[in-house]
């Protein structure tokens, strides 16, 4: 008696899968997937060069700065204390080429991911047809997609990237749409009324209203790109993932965890400063409106007794 | 109130239809048809949210439409602009139907023809009150300080010239709209499209605005097609007004049509407590008055007081200005006097087209009020008795006052 249907037939998609991808889709378009990587690999290896070239004072002058300028004082003083740290436990140079990976698969994200949440939210159909892709993207284990990117791609830090965009890449896409949708309609009608184009009305209306969500996309993305790196050291990149995952390798808890510790505090330190920076427009600007507010309010009262 | 301008149509809807809904061919039959809303709507799942509406707007007309919501005129006025696209009808503006336009055309007419004043103001909350005012020219492609000059005009229009650069969240929603209004006043549009402008501001805030519009207008002569949901409002400010009910224009007419002679039991509804005194205007009541020249005898005075039933007439010279006023009861015992001595001097005094509300002293006195004509000649009377039965809303009060306006002003006749 059989139980199951695999006791008759089992459907050999597996295979199907093995043969689409080896036999098809590598030999006929690696070099389009090479090339690919070019653009990323240009701005990745700049990146790294910049920031293993600066002096380490710098860092320590500047970041904090930055987290100044960007968050406040107290998030100034923890990335004070965080370059200081980071570069105590020995793991600065793996910290920079994590950096560097981060940005180079942000900013790809933002190039990628903007303009798609932008047609997704001008195009419901778009939209409908996007979505189960974001949702595949989000829901996948990153191990699937690791071995058709080394198939594709080869084996090293630009092929990481790639695998981080891949996982990264649908909070920006998501919250651009959702952000761009939330503008208030009558806002969108006043645009039209008064006779803007679609691009005009884009980047008068939508995008600066929708700005607050598209900078919770990007942190988020942000966010989700960090905790891939430990997984694309898997397929050869470097930074403080390889210090996981040689520390995983040789069941040496002190050097995993000093990896851990760098991404956790590189994360951190991120997070504050973009998440700042995505208010920030909006708080430093709320800084400005709550001053004029106080003189405006003053103002308005005294007109109104004028009126009354 | 526009009476005097030559009018020449500026905006002409014709059979306008939008569906909302699968079906709309269905639907539009059976509005054709006189079905109502509801049975549609059960059959076809097809709202027509304008159904067959038809209208004319004068250059430097207001035309007011009421409804309740629901009743399609903010998908009406959206229609104009195409913010919305109706589903069949024609939209003339200026001759140019706006429904055969592309989208190039479309911004253009938008640009430079139409501009807008929404409920909620619709300021872009991350630009300052001068780059709001700036938008309609800014997206124009007027060079910046050609539009900077422009908006600062516009918000001298209004008076807030002194707030550019201030974010709008800052004011209070009467200054918000103004802001509102000076936007749509910087484009120079030839037609405003106004969606429930005061409605979310407060009573006292909303006359004023009220009065700011009809001051703007007499400066600006703009065709205003003004959307409310409140009768007071279209009657203060409307020069003509559409009631509309489910899509429907129920009735279109002056303000004083619409409250004299509510077209069906849903426009008495709103009409029925309205300040009747401030609709209409003595014109209305006036009527070709019985009079007598100074020459006449007091006998004759009382005869003609009598014969019309009037408790008092005017005495009126050869060119039609009146002199004074005779007292049917002053008269009973005069025999030889002249009329010049019986007559007082003082006698209330009111023009065609003041509102009932201005004189209601001049009734208290029970003498027949003097209708005069701009160049101060008596063109007719009103019965104090009149006043306070269009007042009070009496039937039939409409005839007199139809053959009255038709009747010319009255001159002084000879037996």
């Amino acid at each position: 008696m059989a139980d199951s249907i695999s006791d008759f037939y089992t459907l050999p998609l597996d295979d199907w899968i093995e043969v689409a991808v080896k036999d098809w889709l590598v030999p006929n378009f690696r070099p389009v997937f090479q090339a690919l990587q070019w653009p990323i690999d240009q701005v990745l290896s700049g990146l790294e060069d910049f920031l293993l070239w600066l002096p380490y004072p710098v860092f320590v002058v500047v970041v904090p700065l930055i987290a100044w300028r960007a968050a406040g004082s107290r998030v100034a003083i923890f990335a004070l204390a965080a370059v200081v740290f980071l570069d105590l436990l020995g793991i600065w140079r793996e910290t920079m080429i994590t950096l560097a990976m981060i940005v180079t698969a942000v900013t790809f994200c933002t190039i990628v991911g903007v303009p798609l949440g932008i047609l997704a939210a001008r195009s419901d159909r778009f939209a409908s047809v996007i979505r189960p892709v974001l949702d595949i993207m989000q829901t996948i284990p990153p191990f699937v997609y690791l071995v058709p990117i080394v198939m594709l791609f080869g084996v090293g830090i630009v092929p990481g990237v790639i695998a981080t965009i891949i996982f990264a890449l649908p909070p920006i896409i998501r919250l651009t749409n959702l952000g761009i949708r939330q503008v208030q309609g009558e806002l969108v009608e006043a645009g039209l009324a008064f006779g803007a184009t679609r691009r005009q009305l884009l980047f008068e209306i939508q995008i600066p209203l929708a700005l607050r969500t598209i900078m919770a996309g990007l942190n988020q993305t942000l966010m989700l790109s960090l905790s891939m790196v430990v997984i694309a050291a898997l397929i050869g990149a470097g930074g403080l993932g390889l210090t996981v995952f040689t520390g995983l390798g040789r069941l040496d808890i002190g050097k995993a965890s000093l990896g851990g510790i760098g991404i956790v505090l590189l994360a951190i330190l991120l997070d504050r400063v973009t998440q700042a920076l995505g208010e920030g427009g909006r708080a430093d600007a709320g800084g400005k409106r709550s001053f004029k507010k106080l003189l405006s309010k003053g103002v308005s009262k005294t007109d109104r007794d004028d009126v009354s | 109130m526009n009476a005097g301008i030559a009018s020449h149509q500026k905006v002409c809807v014709e059979h306008l239809f939008k569906v909302f809904g699968p079906d709309p061919d269905e639907t539009i039959r059976r509005v054709q048809a006189g079905q109502a809303k509801d049975r549609i709507y059960a059959d076809t799942h097809s709202v027509a949210a304008v159904a067959d509406v038809s209208f004319t707007v004068d250059q430097g007309e207001i035309f007011v439409v009421m409804g309740l919501s629901g009743s399609g005129k903010s998908t009406l006025i959206r229609c104009l602009n195409r913010l919305i696209d109706p589903t069949r009808g024609r939209i003339l503006l200026d001759g140019q139907d706006v429904v055969a336009m592309d989208a190039g055309a479309l911004r253009e007419l938008r640009a430079h023809k139409l501009s807008m004043v929404f409920q909620h103001f619709a300021l872009f909350p991350h630009k300052t009150v001068g780059e709001n005012v700036e938008f309609g020219l800014k997206v124009r492609g007027v060079p910046p300080g050609e539009r900077r000059d422009k908006a600062r005009r516009a918000l001298e229009q209004v008076g807030l010239e002194a707030y550019a650069d201030v974010p709008p969240d800052n004011l209070s929603g009467g200054m918000q709209q103004r802001v509102g209004l000076a936007r749509g006043l910087a484009v120079d549009p030839d037609i405003m499209l106004m969606d429930e402008p005061f409605s979310a501001l407060d009573p006292l805030i909303r006359r004023d605005m009220q009065d700011e519009l009809l001051a703007l207008q007499a400066q600006l002569h703009m065709t205003i097609l003004f959307i409310t949901h409140d009768l007071h409002e279209a009657l203060r400010i409307g020069d003509r007004i559409a009631i509309m009910k489910d899509g429907r224009f129920v009735q279109t007419g002056t303000p004083e049509e619409i409250v004299a002679d509510p077209a069906d039991d849903y426009v008495a509804a709103f009409t029925r407590d309205v300040d009747r005194g401030r609709v209409f205007r003595m014109g209305r009541l006036s009527h070709e008055a019985p009079t007598v020249t100074p020459d006449d005898d007091p006998a004759t005075a009382r005869r003609r007081c009598d014969e019309h039933g009037v408790a008092g007439l005017h005495v009126v010279d050869t060119d039609g200005y009146p002199l004074g006023i005779l007292v049917r009861a002053e008269l009973a015992s005069a025999e030889d006097d002249a009329l010049r001595d019986l007559m007082q001097p003082d006698y209330p005094v009111a023009r065609a087209d003041q509102e009932l509300i201005e004189l209601y002293g001049a009734c208290a006195q029970g003498l027949p009020i003097a209708v005069l004509d701009d160049t101060g000649r008596l063109q007719g009377t009103v019965d104090p008795l009149r006043v306070f039965a269009l007042l009070a809303g009496e039937p039939g009060e409409g005839e007199t006052s139809r053959r009255a306006e038709a009747s010319a002003p009255l001159a002084a006749r000879e037996e």
